[in-house]
């Protein structure tokens, strides 16, 4: 079969930031009615790549070519404009906006400047109707998951005549049964001849829904494969550039610890967050939680912070019963947490590494006794090359850093204070697998030495591997409290998720 | 070059140049300091001195505009601070007496504190949006003056009190010696001290600080009482250098001026980075505007106007992306760039 021309050739794409190379040589092609995988790790380039394909950014070298023209996009509504559609990472909607106003936002149908709503409202369900979705579109966006709302963006990028469709990790809050649902749209998107750039960390989906990946590292390119032809473990050396061997020598299970207590609930909930649950958590011990999406993890883990406020139960902590009124409460008896949302509860963008590294460690000491300036240096440096985050200058403004780099900086701030619980809400989610393997050997490492760690996640393989024990959330509700031995397997955790009882 | 160029201070200290270049044109021996009877004279010091009141009240403004914040109430607080004083000072049997200056003074920085709680309240403990909170006490704040000086101008005939905005120390305007005391306290604080990087990370990501421990509440008490005490001094020094008290006009729109001041000198009103640096250049670019249309005899019913023009092109100066369009019509990235030398190795 005679490949069919590239529907888009960049060639020799180079991206130069203050003090980082971002891309240095990069070709890039893609056939329409393909599914194009753009792998790499956290900072490798892919996502300045997309930058730069959709006019967010200007090149400083090479070209880019639509259909055999010359093409240099000035903004993103320009790509837009010329066929190229792009989902991002994180929702780029307007929440409180409705469904279908989402849908058309900048292009209503219009008749004599007035915006038809009804044909508006129509429309957008005859759209989403295509991708087997029922909403009601005049709801407003907001009350609906995460799921749906990637749904409705990639719905709105697809109506705007795409010939080519990025996604950017499009299904790192999904659950499997939605991914599939996405799957199913893809292919029929490819099926129509659209070209999708997809990016995704999960490597079991990149190979059920990929036909090519290219693959880039530290910013130059390492080439173009047929995914058919690349074994997962080839892919992986390739990302990395190292052996796949060393980065799993974690052991299966961790191995069982007696601590004492250190935090412990008794009927503690909150009205429509999380219905009362009890749970010990001991020193140096890892706890797991699993769960679908929206089943009450990240309620548990708020409230254990002192996020939210506990409507009942009691919390004690070395025995002692306590009350965490505020995340500063929480802080000050050593406890940490790092928000699933990064963006929005974590990070300072506008601020350097430094500044996001030394914060919870300075508002804790408070705004009067700052930390000399040579210790943050010191602080800053080693946690930056214990965790290794890149570019390594204390100084770049935290917004620069790709997504697993910005995670390991919050990491960092949290790790400064040497808390005795930490609390990691998916920490491993929209990472890549090198940066993965660093975490979870992080915490490994770190319960090792005494801190007891609450490991929330989807993956439950990854649960599995890190935790003493444990807990099922479904419904809002804690379902089950398992110990991690060697009767306990991702199917019977599934199992426990799906009956809602214990197997 | 370039980095003096990229320098975020760059276009402020230009502006200002510029403005006190064309006073030289216009005016002879404009740059010419003097010293008259142990004082320093001349036009850049009236500068500093009559732009004092300003300086001060935007130096509180920057800090409220880093948290993402404005006080609009500031005038009202410089009028109230002014009226108090002066009210206390003429109740007083000897308008000369050391003490009883003190005293009113200390009263009506106390009232100006006692508002500035009031504003960080209704702010972070209410949770009402700063523009409307602040919007309260920009109004009431003008009755309340009125009703100190029971609608009249108040003057007295103090001599220690007349010191604040119109006295000399050391040969230097006492209240030029009282800026420069505000703002080494201001800087200490914010930038010797955490006080800057959590008022930064507040304004930054307000629900992010607040899960990293950060007092957010406390934060924000403290910046709006910080302004407000800034709006009193400067009330004081405004009512002191004509001797009375005037509940309607002194401090009036300040606020704006004020507001403006902080843009020109970089600090976004979207909060997070805050130059104090940069407010104080921009203060004075906006008294050397003042002065420069008197000095350059523009009509007076045309002042206004040249203002806003003005300032309209020092905006237009200041914004990278207007800068970008009009100066750099950036070559196409064709040529091999020539930065490939300075390739920076990313990897650990």
């Amino acid at each position: 079969m005679a490949a069919p021309a590239p529907i888009l050739r960049m060639s020799g794409i180079g991206k130069q930031f203050p003090g980082v190379k971002a891309l240095d040589d990069v070709d890039f092609r893609l056939l329409p009615g393909e599914v194009h995988a753009l792998m790499g790790e956290n900072g490798a380039g892919k996502s300045t790549l997309i930058k730069v394909l959709t006019g967010v950014y200007d090149i400083d070298a090479g070209e880019i070519e639509l259909e055999g023209r010359r093409v240099a996009f000035s903004s993103p509504l320009a790509a837009q404009q010329a066929g190229i559609s792009t989902v991002y990472q994180e929702v780029n909607l307007c929440a409180n906006l409705s469904v279908a106003e989402n849908i058309f936002i900048g292009r209503e149908p219009r008749r004599l400047g007035r915006i038809q709503w009804k044909k508006m409202r129509r429309r957008a369900e005859e759209i989403l109707s295509r991708l087997d979705l029922d909403l009601d579109v005049s709801a407003p966006l907001s009350s609906y998951s995460l799921a749906i709302q990637q749904m409705v963006a990639i719905a709105r990028a697809v109506d705007i005549d795409a010939k080519v469709l990025i996604l950017d990790e499009p299904t790192s809050s999904l659950d499997a049964g939605e991914v599939a649902q996405l799957f199913r749209v893809m292919r029929r998107l490819k099926e129509q001849g659209i070209a999708i750039l997809f990016v995704s960390h999960f490597l079991d989906q990149i190979y059920e829904i990929s036909d090519r990946m290219t693959i880039l590292r530290n910013g130059t390119l390492v080439g173009e494969y047929l995914t058919s032809e690349l074994s997962q473990v080839e892919l992986v050396g390739k990302m990395i550039g190292r052996e796949l061997a060393d980065l799993e020598k974690l052991e299966d299970r961790p191995p069982a610890r007696e601590g004492a207590p250190l935090v412990e609930t008794e009927l503690l909930g909150r009205t429509g967050a999380i219905e009362p649950f009890t749970l010990t958590i001991h020193e140096g011990e890892v706890v797991g939680l699993a769960g679908l999406l929206g089943s009450g993890r990240t309620e548990i883990a708020r409230l254990l912070f002192g996020a939210d406020h506990a409507g009942t139960g009691a919390l004690k902590i070395d025995g002692q019963a306590v009350s965490l009124r505020t995340p500063r409460s929480a802080v000050a008896r050593k406890i940490a947490f790092c928000s699933e949302n990064r963006r929005a509860e974590g990070l300072i963008p506008d601020l350097t590494v430094r500044e996001n590294i030394i914060l919870a460690l300075q508002a804790a000491r408070g705004w009067t006794r700052p930390i000399p300036r040579r210790r943050q240096d010191e602080l800053v440096e080693k946690y930056i090359s214990a965790l290794n985050i890149r570019p390594a200058n204390p100084e770049q403004l935290v917004r620069n850093l790709s997504g697993g780099n910005q995670q390991k900086v919050l990491l960092a701030r949290w790790l400064i204070l040497e808390p005795r619980l930490l609390i990691l809400d998916e920490p491993t989610r929209g990472i890549d697998v090198g940066a993965k393997a660093e975490i979870q050997r992080l915490v490994a490492e770190l319960s090792d030495g005494g801190m007891a760690v609450l490991f929330i996640s989807a993956e439950l393989e990854e649960v599995l591997r890190l935790s003493h024990k444990v807990g099922v959330l479904r419904d809002r509700r804690l379902v089950a409290e398992l110990d991690n031995d060697e009767g306990l397997t991702t199917d019977r955790l599934t199992e426990t998720i799906a009956s809602g009882a214990i197997s | 070059m370039t980095r003096f160029l990229r320098h975020r201070l760059f276009w402020p200290v230009a502006i200002l140049v510029a403005l006190l270049a064309l006073n030289l044109v216009f005016t002879d021996n404009f740059f010419r300091v003097q010293m008259k009877d142990g004082h320093l004279y001349g036009s850049l010091i009236d500068i500093v001195r009559f732009g004092a009141p300003l300086i001060l009240v935007s130096l509180g403004m920057t800090l409220v505009i880093a948290t993402s914040g404005i006080d609009l109430s500031v005038g009202s607080v410089v009028a109230i601070a002014g009226a108090l004083a002066c009210l206390r000072i003429s109740d007083l049997d000897d308008q000369n007496s050391i003490g009883g200056v003190l005293a009113a003074v200390g009263i009506a920085l106390a009232l100006s504190v006692a508002l500035g709680v009031w504003n960080g309240l209704l702010v972070a403990g209410i949770g009402i949006q700063p523009i409307i909170a602040t919007l309260i006490l920009m109004v009431a704040g003008r009755g309340l003056a009125q009703l100190i000086t029971d609608g009249q101008i108040t003057t007295v005939n103090s001599s220690p009190y007349k010191l604040i905005g119109g006295g000399y120390w050391l040969t230097l305007p006492f209240s030029i010696i009282i800026v420069a005391v505000v703002l080494a306290l201001t800087a200490f604080l914010t930038r010797r001290l955490a006080l800057g990087l959590l008022i930064e990370s507040v304004g930054g990501n307000a629900e992010a600080s607040r899960l990293s421990g950060i007092s957010a509440r406390g934060v924000l008490i403290t910046v709006y009482t910080f302004c407000a005490l800034c709006a009193g001094i400067a009330g004081l020094m405004i009512s002191s250098n004509v001797s009375s008290a005037d509940g309607n006009n002194a401090g009036l729109w300040i606020e704006l001026d004020a507001i403006l001041a902080v843009v020109i000198g970089g600090t976004s009103l979207a909060g997070g980075r805050f130059s104090l640096g940069g407010t104080v250049l921009g203060a004075l670019i906006i008294q050397t505007l003042t002065t420069t249309i008197y000095s350059i005899g523009v009509p007076p019913e045309t002042t206004l106007l040249f203002k806003a023009l003005v300032v309209t092109i020092v905006c237009l100066l200041q914004s990278p992306a207007f800068r970008e369009k009009v100066f750099h019509r950036r070559r196409r990235p064709q040529s091999p760039s020539p930065v490939t030398e300075e390739k920076v190795r990313v990897s650990a």
